[in-house]
């Protein structure tokens, strides 16, 4: 099977289903002449031309709109934020028009449109480039949210949501766009709302989406010389959740750890924990535990970074307290 | 040294004469290219405009309905100018000042009435109400609350009319108080950058809410269009005949060159704001002084001066157009309200999706 690199995956999915419909186009910040501020769809300008292949200006608000617009209108629009950063600038026309207007409308009004790019921390980049938004996009009616953590799930789930016909929020991480991952030849779909165990385990369920699931993979690999096998579940869809598939998990298991790079008030791990609480009550050993972001903006200097960011050693200590080992 | 005691930021006092209306066209509606009997259409859609908001604002007073209602009342030269002038397929998007361009856009008031009242057969189905009114087969896509957040959704349709080259243009509608948010100046940019066959229209009424035109912007308001080097008009609103001679010349050209226009329109809200509002930053002079020229008695006049029509015609064609909104107020109060069930539709295509409803709620 061939390697991809994850925005290669990205760029596919894009590529086959612009093939497919010829209502499908893309635009945004440098998307076109530039190739891609992160090279997601270098050569797409020269395959499918400028018409449906548009660069905007620095103008989130306007393509934005200019986006839910040409969706409501009978297209198919890929909106390309170069980061979820920039699209608080324009969150107007995501959280009241594409989320809205078909409801208030009776259902008149369709609204396919994805509004795609990368989220949460990449690095140095100071507080206002490294806030991750999934659970702030999540707590709205009428949205659903994608944030998928390898170039498989990415391709997959890209192609459904371009076919879904609702307005999707699909997100990335500049520091994924060069993991590469298997990604099969022939077409293949993943259905939006179906997590994936990506590590088998009896002991300790670990949910983990986005970058965390290698934070979680490392330390699981590290919990495993000690004899703790966890399971890891990428939800890969953060609304709807498929809670079905954790609370299964943490039936066998008995203990979580959810691992979260949202800050914690009304993050993931704040709406999942309280699932897990009501419904899985008796059969938890222990505390669901949660390692996500302080509640503190993201800071410049390396070494805050590095004390500031969720890593395996947070995620081994989670672990160790719902299992109660030191 | 600035002597703060004297500053003041937006210009206070009062502001008289809020809007200055441009001439009037002195074309007939012969050399309009309008017919006799087209001209009796018009008049009957702006009366019907007319008559369904004074019979809603009775209504809301009477407890009839809850949440906002704006009325357009004085404005109706517009939406019914725009509709004739448009080709039906055209896009047209409005504010939440909406119920007359809804009307003339193929909302029975039977179906706009139900809207206000929150009713099943509502034109939204009872989701939207007053400000959210919708009939995209007709290609009326709203009914917006958010002010100037429709402006470059407006813009979208036209983007995607000419993406699809179907030779459709779209026109989006908002008040004066609008042209303040950066909604606007992105789309105009936008509009502008890419060519996009679009009519931006500002509804100038002198108001943006209980605010002067002349408090709340720094400049005439069409030199928005200046600075994006757009072609723009300034047009009397109050006017039907002015309104459907500039929006043939400006349709034609946005149609045939692909290209935006920005036009401001000044016309006059002879109501609130909204039905709380009292009115007191203006004068009743001011009010009368539009209420002279008011665009529905003038056309009346001019048919019966032109001899189109005859006096007792207009008495029965206004009795015909009470009597139907008579009919659709009492369908509105009498028909059923939407289907609790209702309350989970519309949310998405295909299944909705409602994240832990059941166990949230504690409903059955």
């Amino acid at each position: 099977m061939p390697q991809l690199q994850f925005r290669e995956a990205i760029r596919e999915a894009m590529q086959e289903e612009m093939r497919r419909d010829d209502r499908v186009f893309l635009m945004g910040e440098e998307v076109a002449e530039y190739d891609g501020a992160y090279k997601v769809s270098q050569g797409m300008l020269a395959e499918f031309g400028p018409k449906r292949i548009i660069d905007t200006p620095i103008s989130e608000l306007g393509f934005s709109g200019i986006g839910v617009g040409a969706a409501m209108n009978g297209l198919i629009p890929i909106v390309e934020f170069m980061t979820f950063n920039f699209s608080i600038v324009g969150v107007d026309q995501i959280l009241n028009n594409a989320a809205k207007i078909r409801y208030m409308s009776g259902g008149q009004v369709n609204m396919p449109i994805i509004f795609r790019g990368p989220n949460a921390a990449a690095g140095q980049l100071g507080a206002t480039h490294s806030v991750a938004y999934e659970s702030f996009f999540s707590y709205f009616p009428g949205l659903k949210v994608i944030y998928a953590s390898e170039p498989y799930d990415a391709k997959g789930l890209l192609k459904s949501a371009i076919r879904d016909g609702n307005p999707i929020i699909f997100m990335e991480s500049e520091q994924m766009y060069g993991l590469k991952g298997e990604v099969p030849e022939e077409e293949y779909l993943i259905p939006i709302g179906k997590g994936k165990i990506k590590r088998e385990g009896d002991d300790v369920t670990i949910v983990a989406h986005g970058k965390m699931l290698y934070v979680a993979r490392q330390a699981a690999e590290q919990l495993a010389k000690d004899g703790i096998e966890c399971e890891i579940i990428d939800p890969r869809t953060i609304k709807p959740f498929d809670i079905d598939l954790v609370i299964e998990s943490v039936k066998k298991t008995n203990r979580v750890v959810l691992v979260d790079e949202s800050h914690p008030f009304g993050g993931v791990a704040s709406e999942v924990g309280f699932l897990i609480q009501r419904d899985a009550f008796d059969y938890l050993d222990a505390p669901v535990q949660r390692v996500t972001l302080p509640d503190v903006p993201a800071p410049f200097a390396k070494n805050l970074y590095d004390i500031w960011f969720p890593d395996t050693k947070q995620v081994i200590a989670a672990v160790k307290a719902v299992t109660y080992t030191n | 040294m600035t002597k703060t005691a004297d500053t003041a930021f937006t210009p206070t006092g009062f502001v008289y004469k809020s809007t200055v209306l441009p001439e009037a066209t002195k074309k007939d509606h012969k050399k309009l290219g309008l017919s006799n009997d087209d001209v009796i259409a018009l008049f009957k859609e702006m009366y019907l405009q007319r008559r369904f908001e004074e019979r809603a604002a009775q209504m809301y007073q009477k407890g009839k309905f809850g949440g906002f209602l704006h009325l357009y009342i004085g404005q109706e030269a517009i939406s019914s100018a725009t509709n004739y002038v448009l080709q039906p397929d055209d896009d047209i998007i409005t504010a939440y000042r909406d119920h007359g361009l809804g009307l003339v856009r193929g909302i029975s008031p039977k179906a706009g009435m139900a809207e206000l009242f929150g009713k099943g057969a509502g034109c939204s189905n009872g989701k939207g109400g007053s400000m959210h009114f919708f009939n995209a087969e007709q290609h009326f896509w709203g009914g917006h609350g958010i002010v100037g957040a429709h402006i470059p959704v407006g813009a979208g349709m036209a983007f995607a009319n000419k993406y699809l080259d179907n030779g459709r243009i779209s026109i989006s509608f908002f008040g004066d108080g609008a042209v303040d948010q950066g909604a606007l100046h992105e789309a105009l940019n936008l509009a502008q950058l890419w060519k996009l066959p679009a009519i931006f229209a500002v509804e100038n009424n002198g108001y943006s809410m209980g605010t002067a035109v002349q408090r709340h912007t720094a400049t005439d308001i069409y030199k928005r269009a200046l600075a994006y080097d757009m072609k723009h008009a300034v047009i009397n609103g109050m006017d039907l005949f002015s309104m459907i001679d500039s929006l043939q010349q400006i349709s034609k050209d946005v149609r045939e060159n692909s290209i935006p226009y920005f036009v401001e329109i000044r016309t006059y809200r002879y109501k609130g704001h909204s039905m709380s509002d009292p009115g007191n930053y203006r004068t009743k002079e001011e009010l009368d002084e539009f209420k002279q020229i008011d665009p529905i008695e003038r056309l009346k006049t001019y048919m019966l001066d032109k001899k189109i029509i005859k006096q007792d015609e207009i008495d029965a064609i206004m009795d015909d157009i009470n009597a139907e909104v008579l009919e659709a107020v009492e369908f509105a109060d009498s028909t059923d309200f939407p289907d609790p069930d209702t309350l989970y539709d519309h949310i998405f295509t295909g299944e909705q999706l409602i994240h832990d409803h059941k166990k949230t709620t504690f409903l059955d």
